[in-house]
């Protein structure tokens, strides 16, 4: 894109999206470094994502604070007025999935030796892995300005959806199985359900992406697999 | 207890050109008022329009806008022949109005000026009183008795949201009032000859913001009478006051769309750049 004639315009727009890449690469580690926690009982990298949290949340205000500098100062149009807003939502999606890894964190020390045997937690960690995968997708379609490959994040988003519901199901007979397997079962199905919520928020990123780059809403209902009916 | 449903992705089908502005526009679309075709202007050897082709509709606001040298007020300036005036300047096309071709030489200008009105960027009121001000235009074409002008004058400074500042001086110099009371003195003696058309070449650059906003607002009250063509400079002004919006560079109109449309997806690369300031 051409650039604009006030160039510290320019520079703000840049600084704007490069506020959120850093955003979207500490929420990223934080999900890594929450599952291994999980799969390691290691609670000292739990404890790590916890403060990384409080990281996160500064990140958070200070792009709300540059997108409405923004508004106020140039009142950007068209493609510039969509970079603000969507700058605003991101980062609240974002701020969101570094809520849940938090979450997943908090568990892993809960829990943590409460399981021997760790094809318990395997689900999980392949969940995990792919929506590690969808939200490092989306954060480079965001990159890229890239509206086909946040489509592609946002249509693959039902294999998450997938996957957490058979994990629901196993974690199910463990807990059928034997009545002390509860306590961490239930745990668990938090994880796997945060992680599901983390999908879901890479959805919503890619449909701000859509929107930032074709000014479009997207148009169809996204597919969804059953939820799990309790 | 639980389902999981296979979900075939591949019949989900993305359309990235979807263009719901153009679809909506076209069934809203008012009737047209002022439709120009081929429009081609000279002053001597310089061509200044080149083909424009563009519908003004009736009761709304268009706003004409790009960088200066564009023509977009020379567009304004075909509209009521105020060009004619200077002899090396000509104008080539159809301007239709009411199943005329505004253009042509057997339209009688001061009844065509009557028709179309307009303001200008700066504030001309006449070396008269307030009154006669207002009173000027309209006893230019008609001779309406003494009451009956008293009522005209005064319906025009209410429609200009003028009359509660002046009613009370309407024997002082139009001169006397700040710039933005003369620019609504302006556009009310404009409102007076009861036109069908109001053109207006940038009719608050030189007001303060208080000024501005109250033209702002007469434009948006005027648009349920008149149809109203607005040259601006104003990004920000387009966008607030008008519904549709065209975009002239180098004497070609480049895009004409809804306002929303140009404001927030332009159809054009140019548009955009232009509207957000990236012009190089």
């Amino acid at each position: 894109m051409a650039e604009h004639i006030v160039s510290s315009y320019d520079i703000e727009l840049q600084n704007l999206r490069k506020s959120i890449s850093e955003m979207g690469g500490k929420a990223e580690q934080m999900l890594d470094f929450a599952t291994l926690a999980l799969i390691n009982a290691d609670t000292i990298l739990a404890n790590k994502v916890i403060a990384m949290d409080k990281q996160l949340d500064l990140l958070q205000k200070d792009i709300d604070e540059q997108a409405i500098v923004m508004i106020a100062r140039r009142q950007p149009i068209a493609v510039d007025l969509r970079t603000a807003i969507s700058a605003i939502r991101i980062s609240n999606d974002i701020e969101r999935i570094g809520d849940l890894a938090k979450n997943i964190a908090k568990r892993s020390i809960v829990i943590a030796g409460q399981f021997e045997e760790k094809t318990i937690v395997s689900g999980i960690e392949h969940m995990s892995n792919l929506a590690q995968h969808q939200l490092k997708t989306v954060l480079d379609a965001y990159g890229q300005l890239d509206a086909r490959a946040a489509s592609e994040v946002w249509l693959k988003d039902d294999e998450v959806d997938a996957l957490h519901n058979s994990i629901f199901r196993e974690l199910l007979t463990y807990m059928m199985e034997d009545p002390r397997n509860i306590s961490f079962c239930a745990h668990l199905l938090f994880c796997a359900k945060n992680i599901e919520r983390i999908g879901d928020h890479c959805t919503n990123i890619a449909e701000t992406i859509y929107y930032l780059v074709t000014s479009e809403t997207m148009p169809t209902e996204r597919p969804k697999s059953e939820t799990v009916n309790l | 207890m639980m389902l999981s449903t296979a979900v075939n992705t591949s019949s989900v089908h993305f359309s990235m050109n979807a263009n719901s502005y153009a679809a909506s526009a076209e069934q809203m679309a008012p009737e047209v008022r002022i439709s120009v075709t081929d429009l081609n202007f000279y002053y001597g050897d310089f061509h200044s329009l080149k083909n424009v082709s563009i519908d003004f509709h009736d009761r709304q606001v268009t706003a004409l806008i790009g960088p200066s040298g564009c023509g977009k007020s020379t567009l304004l300036r075909t509209f009521n022949r105020i060009y004619s005036l200077y002899p090396e300047q000509r104008a080539e096309g159809l301007i239709m109005m009411d199943g005329q071709n505004i253009l042509d030489r057997s339209v009688d200008v001061n009844e065509l000026r009557s028709r179309i009105g307009m303001v200008f960027q700066k504030p001309t009121p006449f070396p008269m009183s307030i009154y006669d001000n207002i009173a000027f235009g309209i006893r230019l074409t008609e001779k309406p008795p003494r009451s009956e002008l008293d009522g005209r004058v005064e319906e025009a400074l209410k429609k200009a949201a003028l009359w509660n500042e002046v009613k009370d001086k309407l024997k002082q110099s139009g001169t006397s009032l700040s710039g933005g009371q003369q620019q609504r003195l302006c556009i009310a003696r404009t409102i007076a000859q009861r036109p069908d058309v109001i053109l207006l070449d940038e009719p608050t650059s030189a007001l303060d913001p208080i000024s501005t906003g109250r033209i702002e607002e007469l434009i948006d009250q005027l648009r349920a009478d008149f149809t109203i063509v607005i040259v601006t400079h104003n990004m920000q002004q387009a966008a607030r006051i008008s519904q549709y919006t065209a975009f002239m560079y180098l004497g070609e109109l480049v895009e004409f769309n809804p306002t929303d449309k140009i404001f927030m997806n332009p159809a054009k690369k140019q548009t955009q750049d232009y509207i957000t300031g990236r012009f190089g």
